[in-house]
C-alpha cells in the first residue's frame, strides 16, 4: 500500500519531488489571462472588486518583501500606504497639483516617511520590531485623525478628481481604471519579483534564516534591513497612490491597526516569502469579505472560520501548501524507491 | 493539485457572482423597486446600525413591502461603520444589485465619503442619521436627501433655552474629539454667548476614551452647568462616572439629545434622572403619531425607540411618499428626486418635517428632560421649539460665510 502510494506520489511530484515548479507557471499564467481578458465582460462592480484585490494585492506584496524574505513582521505597513494616499489626496485638492505632482508627490512622501521609519526599526527583529512598527503606525494615525487642518481629522478628505481626468486620459470609467492598475501592479509585481531573485534578494533570505552567520560572512544585514524596509515602503506607496485614486477619498480608518492586520493576514494566508501567495492571499479576502457579507450578516464569523481553518491546514498559507505536499512526496517517494532498490 | 483545486473555486465564485451581475444588468427595469441600504452591522457602532434597520423593516412591515403597486425589495449592506468598506459597498448596490434608490449609513465621515460617489451615479440617497452639517451647508450635494439633523440644529434653541429658561450664565463642555462633537458644541455656544452666556471651558476627549477620570477631574466646579456630548458606550459611563466624582447634584448636566437617547437611557440608572437635552425626536413624545410607532416597536422589537429607530421609520415613509407622488416610475431618479424635495409626509414619529431649499429638515426641537415614570426613565419633553431650520434664526447666506464649527470655532473667551 505504501509503495504504491509512494509511487504514485513519485510520478506526480516528478524526478524531483518539484510538482509545484511545474504547475505554477501555469496558475499564474493563467490568472494573469484572465485578469487581461475577464475585466471588459465583467459587471463595472466586479471590475471595481478586481481592481481593489490588484492594488491591495501590490500592497500584500510589498508587505511580502519585508515579511516573508527579510523575516521582518510589520504591523505599520497600512501606514505608509495611507500615507501615501494622503499626500495624493492634500496635493490635489488643497494645492491643485497637476497628475504627475500628486503620484510623484504621493511616492516620494511615503519612501521618504519608510526611510525615516527605517532608521528606527532596521536595528530590531522579532517581536520588538512589531512593537515599534505598531506603534509608529498608530502615530500615524494619530495624526490622521488629529492634524485636522491638513488631514480634515475623522471626516478625511474628498472630492480627488478620478485618475482618468486628473491624468487627461481620453476614455473614463471602471474598465479604464482597471487597466491602468494593472498595469500598475503588473510593473511592481515584475520588479518585486526581479528584487527577490536579485543577489540582493538572496542576502535578505539569508538575514531571515540566520543573521548571525550572514554577518559573520561580512553582509551588512542592517542595512539590507534598512533598504528592505525602505523598497518595500516604497511599493506599498505606489499602492496608496492607487487607492486614493480609486476611492477619491481618504480617511484615517486606512491608517488604523485593522487595515496593518488585514494586510498581515492576507500575506500569512496567501503564503509568506512566495510573493504570488500574497496575491492570491488579497483575492481570497476582499473576495471573501464582499462575497460573504452580501449573502450573511454573520460574515464576520465565517470569515474567522476561514482564518482559522487556513492557519491549521496550511500554516504556511495557501501557496506553500502545495509545494510542501509535493515536496513530502517526493521525499516519501525517494524513500520508497531506497527501500525497494 | 490543491493550488489548482483552490484556484478553480475562487474562479467558480467569482465567475458565478459576475454572471448573477450581468444578467441583472441584462434585465429590463421591471418588477421591483429596489433599495440599498448601508448601516454597520458589525463592529462598535452595529447597535446603532441596527436601531436604524429596524425603524426602516417596521416601516416596511407595515405597508406589506409595496409602495404604488410594485413590490419593494431591500438589500441590506453592512458598511462595518468604515468609510471605504461602504463606498465599496454602495458600488455593490448600484452597479451590480441595480438599486433605484439608497438609504442609510451612520457616521458622517462615511457620509463624506459617499457624498461624491451619489453624485457621479445619480442615485438618489437618503441620509437619515448622518448629522455633518456641510453636507446641506458648504458642500451641498444634489442627489442627497437628508431627512435627519444637522449637529448644530438643536443646539442653536437649546442655546438661548439655556440662557433664558434655565438661566445658566456659565457653561462648561465636554464632548467627543470629532466632527460631531464640534458642530454640537459650537452650536451651542454661538447662541448661547450670543444671548450674554459664557462658554468657560471646553474639554475634548478622544472617540475611544475609556476613562473619564482624568477629564471629570479637570471640570470647573464653577460653572451653573455641564454640557456634555457622547452616545453608546461613552455615554453610559460619562453619566455614571458624572454621579461618582460627585458632581450629580452639585453641577446640573445637560448636552445633546444622544447623551441620554434611548438607544442608551434603558441602561442608565438613577444617576441620568435629571439631565436636560435637546433633539428632534423623544422617544416619550406625547403625539399620537409617536405612541402608535413606540407602541408598535416595543411591541416587535422589545424595546423603546431610540432616535436611531426613528429615523429610518420616518425615511422609509418618506421614500415611500416620494415613490408613490411619481406612481412608481422610480426609473427616472430626476423625477424621484424631485419628488424626494417636494412631498411632506404626515403623521411621523417626530412632528411635521418639510425640506428647505440646501436639502436639510426643517422641524421640531424637543427640550427633554429625563426623568422616571412608571419605573422607566425616559426623556420627558419640557419644551417644543417648531419649526427649526439648520440656521435657526439667521440668514442662510450670512450663515454660510461663516466657517464650519469645529474645535476652533466658535473660539473661546478664555482662549
Amino acid at each position: 500500500m505504501g509503495e504504491r502510494d509512494g509511487k504514485g506520489a513519485g510520478l506526480q511530484a516528478g524526478p524531483r519531488g518539484w510538482a509545484d515548479l511545474q504547475v505554477g507557471p501555469y496558475i499564474v499564467a493563467a490568472g494573469l489571462a484572465i485578469l487581461v481578458v475577464a475585466p471588459p465582460f465583467l459587471n463595472s462592480y466586479w471590475v471595481g472588486l478586481f481592481t481593489e484585490i490588484l492594488i491591495f494585492a501590490m500592497l500584500a506584496m510589498s508587505l511580502d518583501i519585508l515579511l516573508g524574505y527579510t523575516g521582518l513582521p510589520s504591523l505599520g505597513h497600512a501606514g505608509i500606504f495611507g500615507v501615501a494616499a494622503y499626500a495624493v489626496a492634500v496635493l490635489s485638492t488643497s494645492y491643485n497639483a497637476g497628475f504627475w505632482a500628486c503620484v510623484a508627490g504621493g511616492v516620494l512622501v511615503g519612501t521618504l516617511l519608510s526611510a525615516a521609519f527605517g532608521l528606527l526599526v532596521s536595528h530590531v527583529r522579532d517581536v520588538y520590531f512589531l512593537m515599534i512598527t505598531l506603534a509608529l503606525g498608530m502615530v500615524l494615525w494619530g495624526l490622521g485623525y488629529r492634524w485636522i487642518p491638513v488631514t480634515g481629522g475623522d471626516n478625511g478628505i474628498s472630492g480627488i478628481p478620478s485618475l482618468e481626468a486628473h491624468a487627461g486620459l481620453p476614455i473614463e470609467g471602471a474598465v479604464p481604471f482597471y487597466y491602468v492598475a494593472f498595469g500598475v501592479f503588473f510593473v511592481c509585481a515584475v520588479a518585486m519579483g526581479l528584487l527577490v531573485r536579485s543577489p540582493f534578494g538572496f542576502t535578505l533570505r539569508g538575514i531571515r534564516e540566520n543573521e548571525t552567520r550572514m554577518k559573520s560572512l561580512g553582509f551588512n544585514t542592517w542595512l539590507h534591513c534598512y533598504l528592505s524596509y525602505v523598497l518595500s515602503g516604497a511599493f506599498a506607496s505606489v499602492a496608496g497612490v492607487m487607492w486614493a485614486y480609486y476611492n477619491g477619498y481618504v480617511s484615517p480608518t486606512y491608517l488604523e491597526l485593522t487595515a496593518s492586520s488585514e494586510l498581515f493576514l492576507m500575506v500569512t494566508l496567501g503564503g509568506p516569502g512566495t510573493l504570488i501567495g500574497p496575491v492570491f492571499g488579497a483575492g481570497a479576502i476582499v473576495l471573501l469579505k464582499n462575497v460573504i457579507s452580501g449573502v450573511t450578516e454573520r460574515w464576520l464569523l465565517i470569515l474567522g472560520a476561514v482564518y482559522i481553518i487556513t492557519i491549521l491546514a496550511a500554516p504556511q498559507g495557501l501557496w506553500n501548501l502545495g509545494r510542501l505536499r509535493s515536496r513530502r512526496a517526493g521525499l516519501r517517494a525517494s524513500a520508497s524507491q531506497g527501500t525497494t532498490a | 493539485m490543491t493550488r489548482i483545486i483552490l484556484l478553480l473555486l475562487v474562479l467558480l465564485v467569482g465567475a458565478g457572482e459576475a454572471v448573477r451581475g450581468v444578467r441583472l444588468q441584462a434585465d429590463p427595469d421591471r418588477g421591483p423597486i429596489r433599495i440599498g441600504f448601508l448601516v454597520p452591522l458589525s463592529g462598535g457602532l452595529a447597535q446603532n446600525g441596527r436601531d436604524i434597520l429596524n425603524g426602516f423593516l417596521l416601516y416596511l412591515e407595515e405597508i406589506g413591502y409595496r409602495a404604488a403597486g410594485r413590490q419593494i425589495e431591500l438589500i441590506v449592506e453592512d458598511d462595518e461603520g468604515i468609510p471605504a468598506v461602504g463606498l465599496t459597498k454602495a458600488r455593490k448596490l448600484v452597479e451590480s444589485d441595480r438599486v433605484h434608490l439608497m438609504a442609510g449609513t451612520l457616521l458622517s465621515s462615511s457620509g463624506y465619503a459617499l457624498a461624491p460617489y451619489i453624485d457621479s451615479m445619480k442615485i438618489p440617497m437618503v441620509y437619515p442619521v448622518v448629522s455633518a452639517d456641510d453636507l446641506t451647508q458648504r458642500k451641498r450635494s444634489p442627489w442627497i436627501i437628508r431627512t435627519g439633523w444637522t449637529g448644530s440644529q438643536p443646539n442653536h434653541p437649546f442655546g438661548e433655552y439655556a440662557y433664558h429658561t434655565l438661566k445658566l450664565r456659565r457653561v462648561a463642555t465636554i464632548a467627543l474629539d470629532y466632527a460631531f462633537g464640534w458642530e454640537s458644541v459650537g452650536g451651542f455656544q454661538r447662541t448661547f454667548e450670543a444671548e450674554g452666556g459664557q462658554i468657560v471651558q471646553k474639554l475634548w476627549t478622544p472617540v475611544s476614551v475609556h476613562d473619564f477620570a482624568p477629564y471629570l477631574a479637570q471640570i470647573s466646579r464653577d460653572v451653573d452647568a455641564v454640557y456634555a456630548l457622547f452616545l453608546g458606550r461613552n455615554a453610559l459611563q460619562f453619566v455614571r462616572q458624572y454621579e461618582e466624582y460627585g458632581l450629580r447634584g452639585r453641577v446640573p448636566l445637560i448636552g445633546q439629545g444622544t447623551t441620554t437617547d434611548e438607544h442608551v437611557l434603558p441602561f442608565m440608572g438613577d444617576e441620568a434622572i435629571g439631565t436636560i437635552t435637546a433633539l428632534h425626536y423623544s422617544g416619550a413624545l406625547d403625539t399620537p403619531a409617536n405612541k402608535t410607532f413606540a407602541t408598535t416597536y416595543r411591541a416587535r422589537y422589545g424595546k423603546v425607540p431610540s432616535y436611531y429607530s426613528e429615523s429610518m421609520y420616518t425615511g422609509g415613509k418618506w421614500s415611500v411618499a416620494a415613490i408613490e407622488a411619481i406612481r412608481g416610475n422610480v426609473e427616472d431618479r430626476a423625477q424621484l428626486l424631485d419628488a424626494f424635495r417636494r412631498v411632506r409626509p404626515a403623521d411621523l414619529p417626530r412632528g411635521p418635517v418639510e425640506l428647505d431649499s440646501y436639502g436639510n429638515p426643517i422641524e421640531n426641537v424637543y427640550i427633554r428632560r429625563v426623568e422616571r415614570v412608571n419605573g422607566e426613565l425616559q426623556n420627558t419633553v419640557i419644551h417644543t421649539f417648531t419649526r427649526v431650520s439648520q440656521f435657526w434664526k439667521y440668514d442662510p447666506a450670512a450663515y454660510l460665510r461663516q466657517p464650519l464649527y469645529s474645535r476652533r470655532y466658535v473660539p473661546s473667551v478664555t482662549e
